[in-house]
């Protein structure tokens, strides 16, 4: 059983050929573009959710920041529907593999701070002391702001990366337990089949809302530096 | 495209072997067929654009799309990560000890 737990997370390949690629390139296939202003049904209503996401992420930031409105939309959707088909069953989902998080979020953040030293140097070192500090606490504050500014990447990768495999794994565990559980005790059976299904919800919550607070965190940077 | 068949058809249709979709083709004539089809790379992707479009135009692009359309996708995506991993599967057979 300890082999087949971590089973679910290896990158599958074919022949050697890593085949996640083409996993990562399913979530595009499922939402279709048109050309079209009035559409059927379905793409209505993809239109509609992106139209209602984007407002909603956008109206914080100045225009400058306005620029990166694709980039952060495109992120939510990806990470959203990457996270929702890792919940049907023998998926892969790449967001649980750290590498991919971590090219995900080097690059935003580094991008947002690098822009920020770029236009508005003064501001933007501004950040590493807050107002109102007393006098002999400046150096050892300014470390501290610097630690925290440098590890928001990790942060940021690490954060998606163990919320969606600890979701994952904690299905894995108890799927099996009422497995096991159904030929020796039924109620217990039940209780935990309950449980399960609770799992499940928080799972469909969780891999939303972790898209939402992934490209959240990253539009603040960005709004943080421009 | 279609050759018209009557209840006496035979091979004198006057369709090429190549143009012919599969389910026309007799079965006499199936490894020529598939000895002429195009395999260059844009051969085979001109064929998954085809199929794409024709699973696209017939469930999709209609006027009142339905949820089926896209849960058929989804079970075929199921069904080709199980095939992927049935390699790691094949332990957890019903057995006394695992």
């Amino acid at each position: 059983m300890n082999e087949n737990l971590f089973a679910s997370f290896i990158a599958p390949t074919i022949l050697g050929l890593p085949a996640a690629v083409l996993i990562i390139l399913l979530p595009p296939l499922l939402i279709p573009t048109s050309k079209y202003l009035i559409n059927n049904r379905l793409i209505t209503t993809q239109q509609w959710l992106i139209k209602l996401t984007s407002k909603q992420m956008m109206t914080m930031h100045n225009t400058k920041g306005r620029t990166w409105s694709l980039m952060l939309v495109s992120l939510i959707i990806f990470i959203a529907t990457t996270n929702l088909l890792g919940l049907l069953p023998y998926s892969f989902t790449p967001t649980t593999q750290l590498s991919m998080n971590l090219a995900m979020a080097i690059p935003l953040w580094a991008g947002a701070v690098i822009m920020g030293f770029r236009s508005k140097i003064k501001n933007a070192l501004a950040h590493f002391l807050p107002q109102g500090t007393p006098t002999p606490l400046i150096p050892m504050l300014v470390i501290i702001e610097t630690i925290s500014l440098l590890i928001q990447p990790m942060a940021l990768a690490v954060r998606l990366t163990a919320n969606i495999t600890a979701g994952h794994l904690l299905m894995h565990l108890i799927g099996s337990a009422t497995l096991a559980m159904s030929t020796i005790n039924l109620p217990s059976t039940l209780i935990i089949f309950t449980i399960l299904i609770l799992l499940t919800i928080l799972e469909i919550a969780v891999a939303l809302i972790q898209a939402y607070v992934f490209t959240l965190l990253v539009s603040l940077y960005l709004h943080d530096n421009t | 495209m279609a050759s018209v068949v009557g209840i006496f058809s035979h091979s004198s249709v006057s369709v090429p072997v190549k143009d012919k979709k599969l389910l026309e083709v007799k079965l006499g004539e199936l490894p020529s067929w598939i000895l002429m089809r195009d395999f260059s790379p844009s051969g085979i992707f001109g064929a998954f654009q085809r199929g794409y479009y024709r699973y696209y135009n017939k469930y999709i692009n209609v006027k009142k799309g339905s949820i089926s359309g896209i849960t058929m996708v989804l079970a075929c995506y199921v069904l080709f990560s199980y095939s992927f991993s049935y390699k790691h599967l094949k332990h957890e057979r019903l057995r006394k000890y695992h």
